[in-house]
């Protein structure tokens, strides 16, 4: 069941150049629970499925087993038609039934009802709107509501990721966006330059990105409303691995205009700097903690990279890893009791994404299947963490779990992906 | 590119051709023999014979360390390696010898570890060569350095000879 590839066509806003991810879930949890979603009884022509979209969303949580329609021995499409032995028999926990109908002004209204099989009891019901094309929207709403009824963790399906894809000969580099699924991907920028770092603004309306250009790397921040591509640092030597503030005021990046890659803040309406690191070393990749005081970032400061921890009222700076030769580019996770990162055991041994409990000090490699992992990037509900790797000599995304017992490849049918950012919620 | 001034270079002293003699060091002396080989690939004939050294000879062998204009380094390293010291000797009085001369040196790096400390990396690699050349006389305005990080490999592939190739400082006369 879990090694089912799960092929989802994409719908995409755009035409040109697209990468076209698909899912391919290569490990769930042991003991995923067992729900049924039922084909929704639809009144209207739509290309999206509803229940369809929902069942794959959930599948690729790793959390549920989903059971195939065809093995469903009815489908009930109203509260009176399910007979809860029929469920039992075919040992479902959760039943989830819907209908979807057609209102005047190509609106289209979803109302499900989530069941708990044993106690014969209703658990979740609700009703959402919406136009043909926002179905799919819909559908990632009721999976985070049927997740987060299940699971007590806020669901991250209806959030959007950033990534770069492409061509082999690397000469055309495109930024998109699309859901967190792969499908609705949309470029939003296209550059015969390489593009790297992009990360999101905390309300979700903004991305900030590395271009490497002839003359040396540039630091923009592109509004995502209006495509409007805004240039932030382009001072000599590096500029480079953005971070938004949580307030979405500032910026932390890296420069060298001073001899040596360091840790600056600008203030993005003031355009006022601070300096935050000052080592000879390679000081890098910031990334601001939820408390707003704190920046973890990657340093050479120790004759490799680790991750250190600054603060920016005291500028007191202390070391997080200590296990493993080279440990980089860490995202924090579950507000900010894990790290995950970059990790590199030994010298010579592969490059794999590890998680750091920094409670417990307890390091676990997370990969293993996959080689060269990199940029490693969280959901907004902390579970899962998405990164680049290569896989069959291709960059490819991929995706597993903080606790390390989810995975799943998201690779593109051509050219290659990489740099993944996983958004915020966008409500 | 201006390759051809290059050749224009007066002669310059024996001693350089002296210290081409000196080999590759044990570490990683595999990669140095490569990357010998290829840069030679470009033209002027093999190495004089360093017994009998005539004035163009000599010429021919500082127009040879010119012509190299690939320096590599070793994992997550950007120390200078001894075996490059004469290329960079060579290109030093070159600048010295020519004032109005203007490089950019590229620092690149191979795909393992993260883009961004590989970006980092590769500005390292560059101001190492950078330094050296201004230690040897050149001036820092005949210098721009910039970091490709591991954006612009020389050669595709994950093995380590391809990642040998792409940890690099390239010079670039303008």
């Amino acid at each position: 069941m879990m090694k089912r590839y799960l092929s989802i066509l994409l719908m995409s806003l755009c035409v040109s150049a697209q990468a076209e991810l698909t899912i391919e879930i290569t490990q769930g949890i042991a003991s995923s629970i067992p729900i049924s979603v039922v084909p929704f009884k639809f009144e209207g022509t739509a290309k999206d499925s509803v229940d369809e979209i929902v069942r794959t969303d959930l599948e690729r949580s790793g959390h549920f087993s989903l059971l195939e329609p065809d093995d469903m021995l009815s489908q009930p499409q109203s509260e009176d038609d399910i007979y809860f032995t029929d469920w039992r028999l075919l040992k479902q926990e959760y039943v989830v039934i819907g209908t979807i109908s057609a209102l005047p002004n190509q609106q289209y209204q979803v109302r499900y009802q989530l069941f708990d099989v044993f106690n014969e009891k209703e658990l979740l019901t609700q009703s959402l709107k919406g136009t043909a094309s926002q179905l799919r929207d819909i559908a990632h709403r009721v999976s985070d509501a049927i997740y987060e009824q299940l699971t007590g963790i806020r669901g991250a399906f209806s959030t959007k990721i950033a990534y770069v894809t492409t061509n082999s000969k690397r000469t055309k580099f495109n930024l998109s966006i699309a859901d967190s699924d792969g499908a609705r991907e949309k470029v939003v920028l296209t550059s015969k330059y390489s593009i790297f770092s992009p990360t999101w603004s905390p309300d979700g309306k903004r991305l900030a990105y590395v271009m490497l250009e002839d003359s040396g790397s540039k630091v923009y921040v592109q509004d995502l409303v209006t495509g409007k591509k805004q240039l932030v640092s382009a001072n000599k030597g590096i500029n480079s691995a953005p971070s938004f503030s949580p307030d979405g005021k500032k910026l932390a990046l890296v420069l060298s205009k001073d001899g040596n890659p360091e840790i600056y803040i600008i203030n993005l309406a003031t355009r006022h700097w601070t300096r935050v690191t000052n080592h000879y070393a390679i000081d890098t990749e910031p990334n601001w903690m939820p408390d707003g005081e704190h920046i973890i970032f990657t340093s050479g400061r120790s004759g490799n990279p680790q991750i250190y921890r600054v603060s920016l009222s005291s500028g007191y700076v202390e070391r997080l890893t200590f296990e493993g030769s080279y440990n980089a580019r860490a995202r924090l996770a579950q507000d900010g009791r894990f790290l995950v990162l970059v990790h590199q055991a030994k010298k010579g041994a592969p490059f794999h994404i590890a998680s750091l409990d920094l409670v417990r000090g307890l390091l676990q490699t997370l990969t293993s299947d996959t080689e060269l992992d990199e940029s490693p990037s969280v959901s907004p509900n902390g579970v899962m963490v998405m990164y680049a790797a290569k896989y069959n000599k291709r960059s490819i995304l991929a995706a597993v779990s903080v606790a390390g017992d989810v995975k799943f490849l998201v690779p593109s049918k051509n050219g290659d992906v990489r740099e993944p950012a996983w958004g915020p919620y966008l409500d | 590119m201006e390759l051809n001034k290059l050749f224009a270079v007066s002669l310059l002293s024996l001693a350089i051709v002296g210290c081409a003699s000196s080999g590759g060091t044990t570490d990683e002396a595999a990669t140095t023999e490569a990357a010998v080989e290829e840069s030679q690939t470009q033209g002027v004939p093999g190495s004089p014979d360093l017994d009998v050294v005539t004035e163009e000879q000599a010429e021919m062998a500082v127009n040879s360390l010119l012509e190299q204009t690939i320096v590599y380094f070793g994992y997550d390293r950007s120390e200078i390696r001894p075996e490059f010291k004469d290329v960079l000797n060579a290109h030093a009085e070159y600048l010295v010898a020519n004032p109005m001369a203007r490089i950019v040196l590229e620092g690149h790096c191979d795909e393992r570890g993260t883009v961004e400390y590989n970006l980092a990396l590769g500005e390292r690699r560059a101001n190492t060569v950078k330094r050296y050349l201004i230690v040897q006389g050149a001036s820092p305005s005949q210098m721009e350095s910039v970091s490709f990080g591991e954006e612009r490999p020389s050669m595709i592939g994950s093995d380590d000879s391809t990642w040998s190739k792409n940890r690099r400082t390239e010079i670039k006369y303008q």
